[in-house]
């Protein structure tokens, strides 16, 4: 370890602060370039089936509600300028706002569950959960169930990281609250903001393949 | 000049990461690079023999032509189990866990690797997924083959799919780890001086092996949690009934498949080129070709993988364009075969235990790679698909090729990790038994497959008795030959002699060091001012240290 530099959070493998942040966000980048591919996977079956199945495909997505999902789409923007902003509170310093930002950023997160759950009770009620009781026009019946298996498998998955944001904030919540986070140390907001503005990405993707399928026709 | 960087040296240095700290804990909660590439050692050995195990079995139950050892269901589990095991949870981890684990560091000159806590948790990740899948299979095991073909995995399958493929999906995480280190460490913590050019070839490999654990092992995540969620819910992605495409599936399976080959055999392609430069006090020929030829083949990996599906009812444009883009894969390939042979030549060639896996590598790496080409065209892959010839071939490039590079790196490395040294004429018999061995267990299989001898039946015509009888007795020869390293490295650990800090008199960061090296990693930061492979410098020296 260098001996000009002691500061507490220097792990010992590094020469110095600045290598250690940039090795941080260096590493949050490879992961989300995993998530891409882990993503992928999904966006390439749906577009299989979507240029295989359009038909089926535009009258799954009418059964969704779009006002929610465009509701959620604005709550989750909201969520990523509180995040960025967390991030340069968490560069200049300012612990309070800080800590007010992530935790806004948890709660816009929470909103964002809170609809999803709505969605999928009346998707539950209206008989479009795939293989369990699902209930379709005739003509689409299993290609719509595609639609909908996609449709699960997809926001579920997003939901999933949604849910291991909030977390991460909650960690990110107590490390600042325990001064662990200063100008010369703010690596783990910055990297856990890289997360989430990713998770929100996704969905930005999400929104208009699920939801706003043929839409403009009518 | 400090004693413990002058090569030869007797004396075991008295403070290493081996005597830094005792018990059970010091172990389990290491965050030190070396520590974990021992434990993962632990782990890859242990799996390594149980899907050893099975393929005992599956070599005993063909020595004759009829089922009679197992049942036909039995052994669709036994070759299913041993592929899954050695496939994922040996052969995959093997050389970039263990040794790359241990060497990157040294060979960049850091104290340890970007993310230490990270690599003890892919470690972890590891044994779960391990265990978990192992549980899987002697509780019952699975029979879908170790590629979990849809529907036959989704709908047909009575056997424990989901949770092997959840095992798999587990230890999935532990490679993203490992790959995502390995980049973002060479990337961010090499010693002053050591450009990308003066890296050894070793961890050129290792960074072409971390582009594809970093891309390909997400989509195999996604695709068995697919798998799983269709057989768990009763959902129609790959189901034909439902409007599914089980071709789907096999797109994105082998789209991780076929470059996680490369998993395989691009460390070992590392470790060889290591192995040549120190057997032969030489320069590596062309150095910056065998670098770039990792980086093309780690790039064309993920260019290639309908060459698995050419029987699959893929379009027949598709197939041609598969089948050159696989062609230019031999391109790089043979780069390497080439330089390595160009290195040897009037070279001061050793046949010392590490070479001589360096020339089993490289002869059954060609075998392996040539057979490879007869299936990247489509008329005679059409004719050997599903035969004992696409058994053979890739027993050349997994076995021949990935564990006669790991053999050979672990004798290499061995002094420096433990800091003694093994029986070398032991060394020596094994290599040659294991040769000898492998040889009998799979040439025999590349006839049996052009003479149309299905895999994966336990059962065949008497017509195929004798070839089949040859591969069983050269198995039972392998894993002799597997077994010797076992004991006589087990028994070098307490009365090996010491090793010193450069055995071989081989250049590279790692023999500045001591052996077993401090644990982090060198007395004073190295700076690098020579270039890779400055053998001239060692004859009768000492290597140029700062």
């Amino acid at each position: 370890m260098s001996s000009h530099t002691h500061h507490g959070a220097l792990a010992h493998q590094f020469e110095d602060l600045t290598q250690q942040r940039e090795v941080a966000s260096l590493g949050m980048w490879l992961f989300l370039v995993t998530e891409i591919l882990f993503f992928g996977g999904l966006f390439l079956v749906y577009s299989v089936y979507r240029s295989w199945y359009p038909a089926a495909f535009t009258a799954g997505s009418h059964e969704l509600l779009v006002w929610a999902g465009t509701t959620n789409t604005v709550v989750l923007i909201t969520s990523s300028l509180t995040m960025a902003l967390a991030v340069h509170a968490a560069e200049t310093g300012n612990r309070r706002a800080l800590i007010l930002l992530l935790l806004a950023t948890m709660a816009l997160g929470c909103v964002f569950l809170g609809i999803k759950s709505y969605e999928y009770w009346t998707e539950y009620i209206e008989h479009h959960i795939p293989a369990h009781g699902f209930e379709f026009q005739k003509e689409y019946f299993f290609q719509a169930q595609i639609f909908f298996s996609l449709y699960f498998v997809m926001t579920g998955l997003h939901a999933l990281h949604m849910i291991i944001g909030l977390g991460i904030m909650s960690v990110m919540v107590w490390m600042s609250w325990r001064g662990k986070i200063t100008p010369e140390y703010p690596n783990p907001i910055e990297v856990s903001g890289l997360y989430w503005h990713f998770v929100d990405i996704v969905w930005i993707f999400l929104f208009p393949l699920l939801y706003l399928i043929g839409r403009h026709v009518h | 000049m400090p004693a413990q960087h002058t090569p030869h040296t007797s004396a075991a240095p008295a403070r290493h990461y081996l005597n830094d700290g005792y018990g059970i804990k010091s172990w389990l909660l290491t965050r030190d690079h070396k520590r974990i590439a021992l434990l993962y050692l632990v782990g890859v050995t242990f799996f390594f023999f149980v899907g050893g195990a099975f393929a005992v079995l599956i070599r005993l139950e063909l020595a004759t032509p009829a089922g009679d050892l197992v049942s036909d269901d039995t052994y669709n589990k036994l070759f299913t189990m041993h592929g899954v095991m050695m496939v994922f949870f040996f052969l995959i981890p093997s050389i970039p866990a263990v040794l790359g684990n241990f060497l990157v560091p040294i060979m960049i000159g850091a104290k340890d690797l970007a993310f230490p806590k990270l690599n003890l948790a892919s470690w972890y990740i590891y044994m779960l997924g391990g265990l978990f899948t192992l549980w899987a299979l002697v509780n019952g095991g699975v029979d879908t083959g170790w590629t979990f073909y849809t529907p036959f995995s989704t709908v047909s399958s009575t056997t424990n799919v989901i949770p092997t493929a959840v095992g798999i999906f587990i230890t999935g995480f532990s490679s993203i780890l490992t790959g995502l280190n390995f980049i973002v460490t060479i990337h961010k913590m090499r010693a002053p001086g050591m450009t990308w050019f003066r890296m050894p070839l070793f961890l050129w490999s290792m960074y072409a092996t971390s582009i594809i654990f970093v891309l390909g092992t997400p989509v195999i995540a996604i695709t068995l949690a697919l798998v799983a969620v269709e057989r768990l819910f009763h959902l129609g992605f790959f189901d034909p009934r439902y409007g599914g495409d089980p071709v789907l599936f096999q797109h994105m399976f082998w789209f991780y498949s076929h470059p996680a080959v490369y998993i395989m055999v691009l460390p070992a392609m590392g470790v060889v080129s290591e192995l040549v430069a120190a057997g032969c006090r030489k320069e590596v020929y062309g150095y910056k070709f065998v670098a770039f030829a990792s980086v093309a083949i780690a790039v064309l990996s993920f260019l290639v993988w309908g060459h698995h599906m050419f029987v699959a009812g893929e379009s027949v444009y598709a197939a041609m364009i598969f089948s050159i883009l696989s062609f230019f894969v031999a391109i790089p390939s043979a780069v390497k075969v080439f330089n390595w042979t160009a290195t040897m030549y009037r070279g001061s060639v050793s046949w010392e235990t590490p070479m001589l896996y360096s020339y089993g590598f490289i002869g059954l790496f060609t075998i392996g790679g040539l057979t490879g080409l007869f299936l990247a065209a489509v008329g005679v892959d059409v004719h050997v698909t599903d035969t004992y010839f696409i058994i053979a071939h890739f027993h050349y490039i997994m076995v021949g090729g990935a564990i006669m590079g790991y053999l050979g790196g672990l004798h290499f490395w061995w002094p420096k990790m433990t800091g003694r040294l093994y029986n070398e004429g032991l060394a020596k018999l094994s290599a040659g038994i294991i040769f000898i061995g492998f040889n009998l267990t799979f040439f025999p299989q590349f006839v049996l497959g052009y003479l149309g001898m299905p895999r994966r039946y336990h059962a065949y015509p008497p017509d195929f008795q004798v070839l089949n009888v040859l591969s069983s007795a050269g198995a039972s020869i392998l894993g002799i030959g597997y077994l010797i390293p076992m004991c006589y490295l087990m028994w070098s650990l307490r009365y090996g002699p010491l090793a010193g800090s450069n055995p071989w008199g081989a250049v590279g960061l790692e023999w500045t060091t001591t052996s077993p090296p401090p644990t982090e990693n060198f007395e004073h930061p190295p700076t690098v001012d020579w270039e890779p492979y400055d053998y001239p410098s060692v004859q009768g020296a000492e290597p140029r240290v700062v």
